[in-house]
C-alpha cells in the first residue's frame, strides 16, 4: 500500500506540474514581459499608430464576420435540426470541416478562388472592387474559420426545445412566424450569442488564413495577429508582447463572459 | 412548404460555396501540372522532410496530451485532494488556450524559452535547443491542443458519476484496477474523439509553430509552414500539392470523427 | 461486539452532518438507520464503509480500529442507492468482479457466481447487461455482487428507494429472508418508516446528525426517548395544553408540558360503545375521510383537534355528530423530561364486588 501511495503522489505532482508549467507560466510570462520596461513603454507600444490601426481593423472585421455568421449559422443550425432531407447527415458532418482544415490551407483556398485571376476575382473587378488582398478577403477568411461556432451552439438548444411549448402557442392561435419570434428564437438566443462570442474571439485571433490573403499592408490591411508576427520578425518582442496582452485580455474577458452565460443557463 | 424548400436550398448552396468548392479547388490546383506535377510537389525533399516533421509532432503531442489530459480530467472531476474552489479555478484555466491566438502562443514560448530569456539561455549553454528546434514546436503545439481531450472527457466523467468507481473500491479494487476495468470503458470513445481532434489540430497548426520554429528549411519546417513559404514564393502548384495532402488527411479525420461521434453517443 | 462506533463527527463546510454518534451492533443483527432526508444517515454509512473519513471518532470492527483502512480492505459489502452496477459488464461479470480482484482461481469464481445467481433468483439472466434488466433484477445483482466476496458486514444505502411501490414489498421480505439465512451483520439506510419497522431487528433514529434512539421497533414505538422520535414514528397530534383533557389533569403539575397523542390510542364513538364513559371527553366530528381500509376522523374537543381512525365495521359517523372520545394514553414532554402517561380515569372507581 505504501507503494501505491508514492505512485499516486508522483502522478498527481507530475500532472499538476505539467498543467502549471505549460499553461500558467507562459501566460504569466507574457504579461510580465510586456510590462518589463514599465507602464509607460507598454502604453507607447499600444498607441503606436500602426498597432492601434491593426487592432481596430481586426475588431471591425471580426464584428462583420461574426454578424454574417450569426445569420448564416442560425439558418444552417435551424435547417439541420428541424428538417429531414436527403444529404442532411452529410451537411452536418461538413459543418466541422473548418475545425479540421489547416488554416494555411484555408488561406490557399481563398487565394485560388478569389484571386485576381479567378472567375470570382474577375467578376468583382468588373464591378470595381478587389477582394483578394483587401478587407473582403479577410472577412471571408474569418467567416470560414468561425463557421461552425454558431451552428454548433444553436443545434443543442433547438433539440432541447419542448415541442409542447410550440404546440401550446399554436393552440392559442399564433402563426408560425409569430411562434418563431416569440417562442423559438428566445430559446435559441443564448446559443446564438455564445456561439457569436466564441466566433468573435476566434476571428480576432485568426492568423493562418488571414496572412495569406490579406496583403498585410501596415495600417491598411494588417490585422493584429499579423502585426504581432511582424514585430516578432523584426525583433521587437516588447511591442509584440504589448499588443498580445491587449488581445489576450480581450479574449479572456469574452471567454469568461461565455462561461458566465452558460452557467446561468444551466442554473436555470 | 415552399419556405422549407427555400431554406433547405439556401443551406445547400451555402455549404456548397463555402465548404465544397474550396476543397475541390485545391484538388484541381494540385493537379495543375498533371499527376507528375502533384508528385513533384509532394515528393520534393523539403516537402517530405516537412511532412515528416508534422508527423513526428503529431505523434508526440497526441501521446503526451492524451495521458496528461485524461489524468487531469480525472483529477478535476473526482479528486478529493483538490478543494472545490481550486477545482473551479483550474477548470477555467483549462480553457485559456482556446482564447489565445496561435501567434501569441508561439510568442509566449519564445519569450519564456528563447535564447534571450534567462531559462532559454541556460538550456542553450547546456546544448539543448528549445526554440527554433523540435522541442519548442512540440511545446507550442502542446499548449494549443491542451484543452481538447480534457474537454471531451470531463463531461462524461461528471455524467456517469462516482458510484460505479466507489462500488469497485468496496469490492477491493485499487485506483489502477478501477480505472481500467470501470472508468475506461465509459470514457473510451470520448478519449478517441479527443485524440482525433488533437491530431487534426496538430496537423493544421500554423501560427504558433511558425513563430517558434523560425521556419528553417529542412530543419524546423512543417507541412503547413511549407505551404506558407511556397505561396510567398509564388510556387502555387507545389503549395497546392502539399495542401491537398493535408486537406485529404483532414477530411479523412473528419469522417473518422463523425463515426466516432456516433459510437460515443451509444 | 461486531461493530462499535464512538464519538463519530463529520462536518461539510459549515454544516454538521454527524454529531457525536456512538453505537454498538452485535454480530448477525439487521439494523435500520431511519430518519428524515439530510439527517446524516448516509454519511454514517459511508464513513463505516471508508468512502468518507470522519473528523473525529473511532470505528471498530471486531475489535480492530478501521479508521485508517481504505474501503478496499475493510471487507464490507455495499449496495448503492442506484445500484451502481458496472454498465459494461454482464450480470456474471458484475458478480465476479470482487472475486477477480481478490485473485480467486477461475473455477472457484465460476462456482461462487453460480451459487449467488441461484440464491438471488437470477438464473437465466447471467449473460444480460444491466440495461436489459428491470429495477428489481438490478437490485438483486447489486446484492449478489456485494455478497460474492463473503463480507463480514453488509451496508445498504436506501436499497429500495428507486423501486416501484408494488415490487418494493416483495423485495423487502426477500431481503429480510436472505439476510436471515446468511446470518450476515447488516445495516441499511432508509427514510421509509414502514420499511424499517418491517425489516429491521433494531432501528436507529437519526435526526440532524444526532442518534435520537436505538432499539427494537416495538421499543421505539412504545417508549420514545425524545419528542422527535415520538412524533416521527406513526402519526400523532401535538396538544399544547394536555392537562385540559379528561384523565390528564395531573400534567398541570409540570408547567409547559405538551402532549403527543397517537391515533391508535384514541377511541371515538357514540355513548353506547363505551363502558367507561367517565373517562371520555365529548367532542364533535369536524371531518371524515375514507382511507381505503378505514375512516380517518377529525374530532374537535373545544379548541383541541384530534385525529383518529375508525374501523369500517362500526357505524358510520357524520360530520357534526356529537361523539365521545377516549384517550388511552399520551406521550408527555417538556424541556426537561418525557414520559408516557395513562389516562388516570380509566380505572373504574367503583369496582363491583361480588
Amino acid at each position: 500500500m505504501l507503494r501505491s501511495r508514492w505512485w499516486s503522489w508522483g502522478f498527481r505532482s507530475a500532472v499538476m506540474l505539467y498543467f502549471v508549467l505549460l499553461i500558467v507560466f507562459p501566460i504569466l510570462g507574457i504579461y510580465g514581459q510586456s510590462f518589463s520596461d514599465g507602464w509607460a513603454s507598454f502604453v507607447d507600444n499600444l498607441t503606436e499608430p500602426l498597432a492601434w490601426k491593426a487592432v481596430m481593423l481586426t475588431v471591425k472585421l471580426a464584428i462583420i464576420a461574426t454578424i454574417v455568421n450569426m445569420a448564416i449559422g442560425t439558418m444552417a443550425g435551424w435547417v439541420l435540426t428541424r428538417y429531414r432531407f436527403p444529404g442532411r447527415k452529410l451537411l452536418n458532418s461538413m459543418v466541422d470541416l473548418p475545425f479540421a482544415l489547416p488554416t494555411a490551407v484555408v488561406g490557399l483556398m481563398i487565394l485560388l478562388l478569389l484571386g485576381p485571376r479567378s472567375a470570382v476575382g474577375q467578376w468583382a473587378d468588373s464591378l470595381g472592387f478587389t477582394i483578394l488582398f483587401h478587407e473582403p478577403a479577410i472577412v471571408v477568411a474569418m467567416v470560414f474559420v468561425t463557421f461552425p461556432f454558431v451552428i454548433r451552439a444553436v443545434q443543442p438548444l433547438l433539440e432541447e426545445i419542448d415541442a409542447s411549448e410550440e404546440e401550446a402557442a399554436y393552440t392559442m392561435g399564433a402563426t408560425k412566424a409569430k411562434t418563431f419570434f416569440r417562442i423559438i428564437l428566445p430559446n435559441m438566443l443564448p446559443g446564438i450569442l455564445s456561439g457569436a462570442m466564441l466566433a468573435f474571439s476566434r476571428a480576432l485571433a485568426e492568423f493562418g488564413a488571414v496572412v495569406l490573403v490579406a496583403g498585410n499592408i501596415p495600417g491598411r490591411t494588417q490585422v493584429a495577429s499579423v502585426y504581432i508576427f511582424g514585430q516578432i520578425e523584426s525583433d521587437h518582442p516588447a511591442a509584440a508582447a504589448a499588443v498580445s496582452v491587449l488581445l489576450l485580455t480581450f479574449s479572456f474577458l469574452i471567454l469568461w463572459l461565455v462561461n458566465y452565460v452558460q452557467t446561468r443557463r444551466t442554473a436555470r | 412548404m415552399t419556405m422549407r424548400r427555400l431554406w433547405i436550398g439556401l443551406t445547400f448552396v451555402l455549404f456548397g460555396l463555402l465548404l465544397g468548392v474550396p476543397v475541390v479547388r485545391i484538388a484541381i490546383g494540385a493537379f495543375d501540372g498533371g499527376v507528375q506535377g502533384f508528385i513533384d510537389g509532394v515528393g520534393r525533399p523539403e516537402a517530405l522532410h516537412a511532412l515528416m516533421m508534422t508527423g513526428i509532432i503529431v505523434v508526440i503531442v497526441t501521446a503526451v496530451n492524451t495521458v496528461f489530459g485524461v489524468m487531469l480530467a480525472l483529477y478535476l472531476v473526482r479528486a478529493n485532494w483538490l478543494g472545490p474552489q481550486l477545482k473551479r479555478l483550474l477548470n477555467s484555466v483549462v480553457d485559456l488556450p482556446f482564447a489565445v491566438s496561435p501567434i501569441i502562443g508561439g510568442l509566449m514560448i519564445v519569450l519564456l524559452l528563447g535564447p534571450d530569456a534567462a531559462l532559454g539561455a541556460l538550456l542553450n549553454k547546456a546544448g539543448i535547443d528549445i526554440v527554433y528546434a523540435l522541442p519548442g514546436m512540440v511545446i507550442a503545439t502542446l499548449f494549443v491542443t491542451f484543452p481538447l481531450i480534457i474537454r471531451e472527457v470531463m463531461p462524461v466523467l461528471q455524467e456517469i458519476g462516482a458510484s460505479q468507481e466507489e462500488a469497485a473500491h468496496m469490492l477491493g479494487a485499487y485506483p489502477w484496477t478501477t480505472f481500467w476495468r470501470v472508468t475506461w470503458p465509459s470514457i473510451r470513445w470520448s478519449v478517441v474523439y479527443g485524440v482525433v481532434l488533437t491530431v487534426a489540430r496538430t496537423l493544421g497548426e500554423f501560427g504558433a509553430v511558425l513563430v517558434v520554429s523560425g521556419n528553417i528549411l529542412f530543419k524546423t519546417q512543417t507541412a503547413t509552414t511549407l505551404v506558407y513559404q511556397d505561396v510567398e514564393n509564388f510556387n502555387v502548384t507545389a503549395a497546392n500539392s502539399v495542401a491537398l495532402v493535408l486537406a485529404a488527411c483532414s477530411v479523412g479525420l473528419l469522417l473518422f470523427m463523425e463515426w466516432v461521434k456516433s459510437r460515443k453517443e451509444s | 461486539m461486531h461493530v462499535e462506533v464512538t464519538g463519530l463527527n463529520k462536518r461539510f463546510g459549515e454544516f454538521q452532518a454527524v454529531a457525536d454518534v456512538s453505537f454498538s451492533i452485535a454480530k448477525g443483527q439487521l439494523i435500520g438507520l431511519l430518519g428524515p432526508s439530510g439527517g446524516g444517515k448516509t454519511s454514517i454509512l459511508r464513513m463505516l464503509a471508508g468512502l468518507e473519513s470522519p473528523d473525529s471518532g473511532d470505528i471498530v470492527f471486531h475489535g480492530q480500529r478501521v479508521n485508517d483502512l481504505p474501503p478496499q480492505e475493510r471487507g464490507i459489502g455495499f449496495v448503492f442507492q442506484n445500484y451502481a452496477l458496472f454498465k459494461h459488464m454482464t450480470v456474471e461479470g458484475n458478480i465476479a468482479f470482487g472475486l477477480e480482484v481478490k485473485k480467486w482461481n477461475k473455477a472457484k469464481i465460476k462456482e461462487r457466481v453460480a451459487e449467488l445467481v441461484e440464491l438471488t433468483g437470477l438464473s437465466g439472466f447471467e449473460k444480460r447487461y444491466p440495461h436489459q434488466l428491470s429495477g428489481g433484477q438490478r437490485q438483486r445483482v447489486a446484492f449478489a455482487r456485494a455478497l460474492a466476496p463473503e463480507p463480514q458486514l453488509l451496508l445498504l444505502d436506501e436499497p429500495f428507494a428507486a423501486i416501484d411501490a408494488k415490487i418494493r414489498h416483495e423485495l423487502r421480505s426477500w431481503l429480510r429472508e436472505m439476510i436471515d439465512r446468511l446470518g450476515i451483520t447488516s445495516i441499511f439506510v432508509t427514510h421509509d418508516q414502514d420499511e424499517a419497522i418491517e425489516v429491521a431487528d433494531e432501528i436507529m433514529i437519526i435526526n440532524k446528525g444526532n442518534l435520537e434512539q436505538k432499539g427494537s421497533p416495538w421499543e421505539i414505538y412504545k417508549d420514545p426517548k425524545t419528542p422527535f422520535v415520538a412524533g416521527f414514528i406513526g402519526e400523532s397530534t401535538t396538544v399544547e395544553d394536555i392537562s385540559a383533557l379528561k384523565g390528564f389533569k395531573e400534567a398541570a403539575n409540570w408547567p409547559g408540558t405538551k402532549g403527543l397523542i397517537r391515533p391508535e390510542y384514541i377511541e371515538i364513538g357514540k355513548e353506547n360503545e363505551f363502558t367507561l364513559l367517565s373517562a371520555t371527553e365529548t367532542g364533535k366530528v369536524s371531518h371524515i375521510h375514507f382511507r381505503g381500509s378505514e375512516w380517518l376522523v377529525e374530532v374537535q374537543i373545544g379548541d383541541i383537534k384530534l385525529v383518529t381512525y375508525r374501523s369500517l365495521e362500526k357505524n358510520v359517523l357524520q360530520v357534526g355528530d356529537e361523539v365521545h372520545v377516549l384517550i388511552h394514553r399520551a406521550y408527555l414532554f417538556n424541556n426537561k423530561d418525557n414520559w408516557v402517561m395513562e389516562n388516570s380515569l380509566k380505572v373504574d372507581p367503583l369496582p363491583v364486588h361480588i
